[in-house]
């Protein structure tokens, strides 16, 4: 069966996280609840006209694509697979507050438009004249992994060669300020907000588009192979170490195999519990490491957390200012990624370096 | 030809009936449901014709017995009811004895809770629990949680083909053996977001949509949820199950020409329909039925007929359709109905009517199949596009 491995990645956050060393120059922002993404120089990427007209979640993914297909040094690719929990929200707002606004009329059709989920996955293909496979999945917390495992099984079944997947979400105004109403995003109270043994309800929010060049071939350029992707939509917290176990298992491998577990800790107390259990019991004598105090929560910040994973591989090297514990090793061979949004989507991505 | 996956189960509700069998009897009597507006307030009542499910919110809630204190979006509970059907009909009562998944396709998700409620949000506390039911994961976690699924749960939005993608990787998760059983499909209700929407683009009628006609005038918006189930050969020998039909072949392609335009060659739906063939095994000849995605806008239908003109030849075209005049254009459940439409169609060994068709247009000569006409069907070809250039076609095919 054919293997994938990741040999490109572009990600736009709330950190610089391109043109620099792996996390050399991350901020540390705990006294914010919200983390907007570093905008980056979009005329560098694209054109002035298009700039002004195209979503921030667009913009931000042509960004993060170019990125990923440079340095795989690709033009084109054989499927665009993305992932996006709300798509390009603010148009989406745009839109509707219009309707709302104007009792449905003067509208114009642009923010509609640009609302669609797969915009984004239809823009990049605009761009690249690709006329290949073209998915946009949109649940939750698991919208990245799902692009991930259909493009590994695209790769498996050898429909593919190259695959560009991505994981975009953007911070709206409107929509952040219902989610703190719901009590989704902290209150804002007296920081700090820190994203480890958080007391408050809540999480930091954030934004970002981190995209990555999947291939079936090992080049020089290669971060990682991507062993497994696991989705299950509900786990109860006592269930979590069995399911990962059995994971493992079925990738023939055991927790103690594991060179290091990243996990999706948001600060928010209330669900924490699901990293809490694996962090104390399970996995205590393993490097475990955590990002979300960097890139912020949203739906697809695990996209973020699959670029820290990869760059770990790549680097042999994990920075302090990821480490939840002080465990190390020689050698980071393989690595586990485990997320979960509120209880639900959980997913378990496996990868190794090759 | 491939044997395909096999379908095993189907539930269906849209604006023709609540269940499998009130479709195909409006289907076979002409019961065309495209009608005015009258669950939502909308100032186009008077000038936009819908296929609307004529039930409130309050009697799907109490069809499905929710509680007093839900927070269900109408793309859930029409949701819920199809893939219940579904599940139903394919005999499974114990949901999570194999490896089951869902994958369902939305475009609205919640947005007609959202769009009812968003100014109201902070004035009412009582509102405040439908801000979680807007996105389109949300719908398919009350799905999987109302039939109890425990397993791999994703939503697919890719606009108007939205569900033959989710229909598509259900399909090869089944083949790759991820999955013992999958239920795949789409839920869309009507919204004020969409119908202002696709109005804002001109390709609403205000009449009755005559797809493939010189005249149409564009589409009428419907909503409607229908979900198959998809099981392995392994299990469907296990519990001699009954094959409805199989999902043979299918194929997605972008036609990389514009975000909301089809381009004028129909290149995307000719290398979608090329991908289906190529994994069906299966020559164009073979076709019986195209279930074409004819939204009757002037784009689709042309952009689509040259598809078809290029792949079949001008006179080699098989009986084709659009049930849009039907349902109207159900946005990402179209391709789930119109799945269900294709089982039915190879099932009864006949081809449902494109209505509402006069004058052939002027580019091809294309004429649809206007009567309901019995013939043995073998294989049923079904195409969906959507913006942002996403093109897919399915291909079923009896089981033998």
């Amino acid at each position: 069966m054919k293997k994938t491995y990741i040999n490109g990645l572009g990600c736009i956050s709330a950190q610089k996280t391109f043109d620099t060393v792996f996390l050399e120059e991350v901020e540390v922002l705990e006294n914010s609840i919200l983390l907007p993404l570093k905008t980056p120089v979009y005329k560098d990427f694209i054109s002035p006209v298009a700039i002004r007209r195209m979503a921030k979640g667009v913009k931000n993914s042509i960004v993060a694509s170019t990125l990923a297909l440079k340095e795989a040094q690709l033009d084109t690719i054989d499927a665009i697979i993305t992932g996006t929990g709300m798509g390009c929200i603010e148009d989406s707002e745009k839109f509707l507050k219009a309707i709302l606004d104007n009792n449905e009329e003067f509208l114009t059709p642009t923010s509609f438009i640009q609302s669609t989920h797969n915009t984004v996955g239809g823009q990049i293909a605009l761009g690249l004249q690709c006329k290949a496979y073209n998915v946009t999945f949109v649940n939750g917390s698991v919208s990245f992994e799902s692009a991930l495992l259909d493009a590994k099984m695209k790769i498996e079944e050898e429909e593919a060669t190259s695959i560009l997947i991505g994981g975009v979400d953007e911070i709206s105004d409107y929509t952040t300020s219902l989610f703190k109403l719901a009590g989704y995003i902290k209150q804002e109270l007296e920081g700090p907000y820190p994203v480890l043994n958080s007391t408050t309800k809540g999480v930091v929010y954030g934004e970002g588009a981190t995209f990555f060049v999947l291939e079936d071939k090992k080049r020089e350029q290669t971060y990682a192979e991507v062993l497994d992707v696991e989705i299950l939509n509900q786990l109860d917290v006592e269930e979590v170490e069995d399911k990962i176990i059995a994971f493992l298992k079925s990738n023939t491998l055991q927790i103690s195999d594991i060179d290091a577990v990243i996990l999706g800790y948001n600060g928010d107390v209330e669900f924490d519990g699901f990293y809490k259990n694996i962090s104390e019991k399970s996995f205590v004598k393993i490097p475990q490491v955590y990002y979300k105090h960097l890139s912020g929560e949203y739906n697809t910040a695990s996209a973020f957390g699959l670029f820290v994973g990869a760059n770990i591989i790549k680097t042999q090297n994990i920075p302090d200012v990821i480490k939840i514990n002080a465990v190390e090793k020689s050698d980071y061979k393989t690595i586990l990624l485990y997320n979960q949004y509120r209880g639900i989507d959980h997913s378990f991505t496996l990868i190794s370096r090759c | 030809m491939n044997k395909g996956v096999a379908i095993t189960g189907m539930g269906i509700i849209s604006s023709i009936g609540n269940s499998v069998e009130d479709n195909f009897s409006s289907l076979l009597n002409n019961r065309v449901a495209i009608s005015t507006i009258e669950n939502i307030s909308t100032v186009h009542i008077d000038i936009i014709k819908v296929g609307e499910i004529k039930k409130t919110n309050e009697q799907l809630i109490e069809e499905l017995q929710l509680k007093a204190d839900n927070n269900f979006s109408r793309t859930a509970m029409l949701g819920v009811i199809a893939a219940k059907q579904a599940v139903d009909n394919a005999g499974i009562s114990s949901i999570n004895e194999y490896k089951t998944g869902l994958i369902s396709a939305t475009s609205v998700g919640g947005m007609d809770m959202t769009e009812r409620h968003y100014y109201d949000y902070f004035d009412n506390e009582e509102l405040v629990k439908f801000i979680k039911c807007h996105d389109g994961g949300d719908v398919s976690q009350k799905i999987a949680e109302e039939l109890g699924l425990k397993g791999m749960v994703t939503t697919i939005s890719t606009a108007c083909s939205s569900a033959a993608n989710a229909i598509m990787l259900g399909a090869r998760m089944i083949k790759s053996g991820k999955l013992d059983r999958v239920i795949v499909g789409g839920t869309d209700a009507l919204a004020k977001f969409t119908i202002n929407g696709f109005k804002t683009l001109m390709i609403l009628s205000d009449g009755y949509n005559s797809p493939f006609d010189n005249d149409r005038k564009g589409l009428n918006l419907g909503e409607a949820a229908a979900y198959l189930v998809l099981e392995s050969d392994e299990v469907v020998e296990k519990q001699n199950k009954t094959v409805l039909a199989r999902v043979s072949g299918y194929g997605n392609a972008n036609d990389a020409f514009h975000q909301t335009a089809s381009s004028e060659n129909g290149e995307g739906a000719l290398l979608a329909m090329q991908k289906a063939f190529k994994v069906a095994d299966l020559k164009p000849e073979q076709i019986d039925y195209i279930n074409v995605h004819g939204t009757a806008t002037p784009n689709n239908d042309l952009s689509e007929g040259r598809a078809i003109v290029r792949l079949f030849g001008e006179d080699n075209v098989p009986d084709f359709s659009s049930t849009k005049p039907f349902t109207g254009h159900t946005l990402a459940a179209a391709a789930a109905i119109e799945a269900v439409y294709s089982v039915l169609a190879i099932q009864n060994n006949v081809v449902f009517p494109n209505l509402n068709f006069k004058t052939p247009m002027n580019e091809f000569n294309l004429i649809p199949q206007t009567t309901l006409k019995y013939k043995n069907v073998q294989h049923v070809l079904s195409n969906s596009f959507g913006f942002g250039g996403n093109c897919s076609t399915l291909i079923f095919s009896k089981s033998e």
